[in-house]
Order: C-alpha cells, then sequence, then structure tokens
C-alpha cells in the first residue's frame, strides 16, 4: 500500500515539475512549486525521513513560496517570451535527453531502493546507529550526527546561511531613486492584509500556535523529529505570516532590524563559542563531552546550545531576507 | 516489484532533466531560480531515496528500542542542512535578480543581453 502511494506521489512529483515549466504565468508557477515542495515532504517521509520532511514543508512550502512572490512583485508576473531561439530549444532538449539516458542507464547500477545491504548502509552509518544512545544519549540519531558528529559540517553550513543573509542584505541593502512611489500607493502596498477580516482573524490565531510549534520543535529536536534548522523555518514562517497580515511595518516593530542583526550573526557565534569553550576546557573543538562532569550530560548541553545558535540564526536570516524583498516593495 | 526497484532513481532523472531544461531552454531569470529549485529537489529525492531500508523506520529510538530496522540517519542529515542552505542561497539569486530588474528594466535574458551590447 505505501509502495502504491509512493509511486502515486512520484508520479505527481513529475507531472507538476512539468506543469511549473510549462507555465506562462510565472505567480502559477511560484504556487505550483510550493505544491511540489510539499508532495517532496511527503515522499521523504514515506521514505523514513522525518527530519527531513519537516524542514522540506516549512522551508519549501512555506518560506520559499513567500520569497518567490516578494521578489514577484519585484520584476513582474508574466514570461515575456516562453523560451530562447527554436535551435537553443532543440539543443537544450536535446541535452535534458542525453543526461536523463545517462542518468537512467546509470541508476540500473544502482542497488534497489530499500536494500539494507548497500554500499552506503555499510560504512559509517552503522556505527553511528549503535554509539549514539551510548556517547549521546540522545533517542533522535538524525539530531546526533547532524549536531556532534558532524558538529563542524554544520557549522560550515550555519556560515553559509549567515554569507547569504548578509548578502541579500547588501545587495537589497542599497538605496535606488529609479522608482518612487506616491503616497497613497505606498499607503496602499503597506496596508497589505490589515482590512481583510477574515485572513486576518484567522491568521492572528495561528501565529501564537505556529510559534509554539516553532518553540516544541527546538527543544525537542533530540527526542523527536525537529532541531534547530526546522525550527527556525517555522519561527521565520510565524513571524512572516504576522508581517503579512499586519503589515511589514508592523512587522518591524515587532523585531527591529538591530535585533535580527543580532540574532543572525549572535547565532552562528554561539555556536563558534560553544567550540571555543570545548577547546577552552581542554578538549577538541565542539567535543561538548568536556562542558560537564558526565560526558553525556555535557553532549545535552552542547546539543542544546548549538541548536540554539542553529534556530537563532536560521530565523534571523529568513526573516531579514523577507523584509530585504517587502521593503523593497514598498519604496 | 523489480520494476520498481529502481523508480525513484528514474524520477530522479527526469526531475533533474525537466529542472535542467528551464535553466537552459528558459529566458526569464525568475523562471531559471524556479528551474534550479526543480534541480535542488531531484538531488535531494536522490539522496533521500538511497537512504531508505526496507522494513525500516526514521532513525529516533522510540522508549529506548534499538532492535528495530533503522534507515540510514547520514543522508537525512546531509539533505536537512542542504534544504535550508539552499533557500537562503535561492534568496540571494533572487536578489540578485530584483537588482538587474531595477538597473535594466527587464528580468529577459535577451534584452539584457541586448542591452549590455548596445551600450
Amino acid at each position: 500500500m505505501t509502495l502504491i502511494f509512493g509511486v502515486f506521489l512520484l508520479i505527481l512529483l513529475v507531472i507538476v515539475a512539468l506543469a511549473i515549466v510549462r507555465s506562462e504565468d510565472l505567480f502559477a508557477a511560484v504556487m505550483l512549486s510550493g505544491i511540489f515542495s510539499l508532495l517532496m515532504a511527503v515522499n521523504f517521509f514515506l521514505l523514513d525521513a522525518a527530519d527531513v520532511a519537516l524542514t522540506e514543508a516549512a522551508v519549501g512550502a512555506g518560506v520559499a513560496t513567500v520569497l518567490f512572490l516578494g521578489a514577484l512583485a519585484l520584476t513582474g508576473k508574466e514570461e515575456a517570451r516562453h523560451t530562447v531561439s527554436p535551435g537553443g530549444r532543440w539543443l537544450a532538449l536535446g541535452v535534458s535527453f542525453a543526461t536523463a539516458s545517462l542518468l537512467f542507464y546509470a541508476s540500473l547500477e544502482n542497488p534497489h531502493i530499500g536494500d539494507g545491504s548497500a554500499p552506503v548502509h555499510q560504512h559509517v552509518a552503522p556505527w553511528y546507529l549503535a554509539n549514539t544512545l551510548p556517547l549521546i544519549d540522545i533517542p533522535n540519531v538524525v539530531t546526533a550526527v547532524l549536531g556532534s558528529f558532524r558538529g563542524f559540517d554544520t557549522l560550515g553550513e550555519v556560515f553559509v546561511v549567515f554569507t547569504a543573509g548578509i548578502g541579500v542584505m547588501s545587495i537589497l541593502g542599497v538605496r535606488h531613486s529609479l522608482v518612487e512611489l506616491s503616497g497613497a500607493e505606498l499607503d496602499a502596498r503597506q496596508r497589505s492584509l490589515r482590512h481583510h477580516l477574515i485572513p486576518r482573524i484567522v491568521g492572528r490565531g495561528m501565529v501564537p500556535l505556529i510559534m509554539l510549534f516553532a518553540l516544541y520543535v527546538q527543544f525537542h529536536g533530540e527526542y523527536s523529529p525537529g532541531g534547530g534548522f526546522q525550527a527556525g523555518a517555522i519561527a521565520a514562517a510565524a513571524i512572516i505570516l504576522y508581517s503579512l497580515l499586519e503589515g511589514d511595518d508592523r512587522g518591524r516593530e515587532l523585531l527591529p532590524e538591530w535585533l535580527l542583526r543580532l540574532m543572525v550573526a549572535g547565532g552562528a557565534l554561539l555556536y563558534g563559542g560553544v567550540g571555543l569553550a570545548c577547546v577552552l576546557l581542554g578538549g577538541n573543538f565542539l567535543d561538548y563531552s568536556v562542558l560537564a562532569t558526565v560526558p553525556s550530560a555535557g553532549q545535552h548541553l552542547g546539543l542544546l546550545l548549538i541548536e540554539l545558535g542553529v534556530g537563532i540564526t536560521v530565523t534571523g536570516v529568513l526573516i531579514s531576507v523577507f523584509h530585504a524583498f517587502a521593503r523593497r516593495a514598498s519604496r | 516489484m523489480a520494476i520498481l526497484a529502481y523508480f525513484n532513481y528514474w524520477v530522479f532523472a527526469v526531475l533533474l532533466v525537466i529542472g535542467l531544461y528551464a535553466v537552459i531552454a528558459k529566458t526569464n531569470l525568475v523562471k531559471q531560480l524556479i528551474g534550479l529549485s526543480i534541480f535542488q529537489g531531484a538531488v535531494f529525492l536522490l539522496y533521500i531515496s538511497m537512504n531508505k531500508v526496507e522494513g525500516g523506520t526514521a532513525p529516533i529510538f522510540l522508549n529506548g528500542n534499538t532492535e528495530r530496522i533503522f534507515s540510514n540517519p547520514l543522508p537525512q542529515v546531509l539533505i536537512l542542512t542542504a534544504i535550508v542552505v539552499g533557500i537562503a542561497t535561492t534568496a540571494l539569486g533572487l536578489a540578485v535578480v530584483v537588482r538587474i530588474r531595477e538597473e535594466y528594466g527587464s528580468v529577459e535574458e535577451d534584452d539584457i543581453k541586448a542591452q549590455d551590447v548596445g551600450s
């Protein structure tokens, strides 16, 4: 049954992807890509990746859609021409077809889906599964690998998110005088959904619940699917929803710019700081065992702090990026 | 179900080239970025397909139960972080597109090239 459901969802994914590429209306394409992400999340869940499904649902279907719509508001909703010249189109089709053929051919050499003896399951994965409880003492292996066993990797990812956030802020922070909106137009845009009764009432009820869920995902990530990346995306979604409902200016009153900047840098610094604290206490960088007298308690403390750092940075970056696009629109 | 043993890989291949086609053939920069995120989604699907173990479950020890078969946690960790990094880099791309639109008045690739040649 699960197999049939999985095949159905995968076919649906392909159909949605084709519809996205064929759609001439970019607004429709963005909405469809939200559906694409949601289908992808369900697929991830069927493939036993609960943590990934949670992330994809929050990021792909929530935040990404809002960001694309924010960009569309600034660039226009229609494609002027659908494709490059006919020659270019055939070239693209040829390259795509050749790539697909090669990938099909290569896939026949792959181990079957779900084959427990595949090479990918032989190397470090069994070690992670066997040593998570003795060394880290938390039930969620994904969180243990993310935060502790591969802590360096995650630190790098957090700094990539940090850098991308800084990049967006510096690209869109530049003032420009080409488009100056009149006062009435500005007012109309900033009013947002404030005068639409139903979205406002329903949305207002949702914001605190989403925020509560984000905090649960953040602090329960060691025991159930969740962690800083997911919680950061969900918390950002809550604040973005608030900004959409009440207007971007109200959103910025709630979390002022200086606080967001502090979050963007502070979360990454907290992560790095925990690593340095480990060094100062006589351990290796990001070896949390030295943080407390009992090694597993030290691991718990370290994971809690670095997940908090990840969550703060991701929230800060996603909200800052949203504000950067929204403010551009209201200028 | 021998045919279905590779089905995820085939869907990966098809999604990958749909994204690739959009990136090559479409002139609209926003559409290209959407294509790029389909491409990215295909790669995520490949990794997560590899993590599945037949009869397994998500790698979380419920009530300290370690006796079950668990799927591979490593691809999940890689993709989990990649999704968030992906949205951050997509946002960076969109920011560049917005700036291009402001300078050139268009987000169509050939318009922008024509203006560059003209100036």
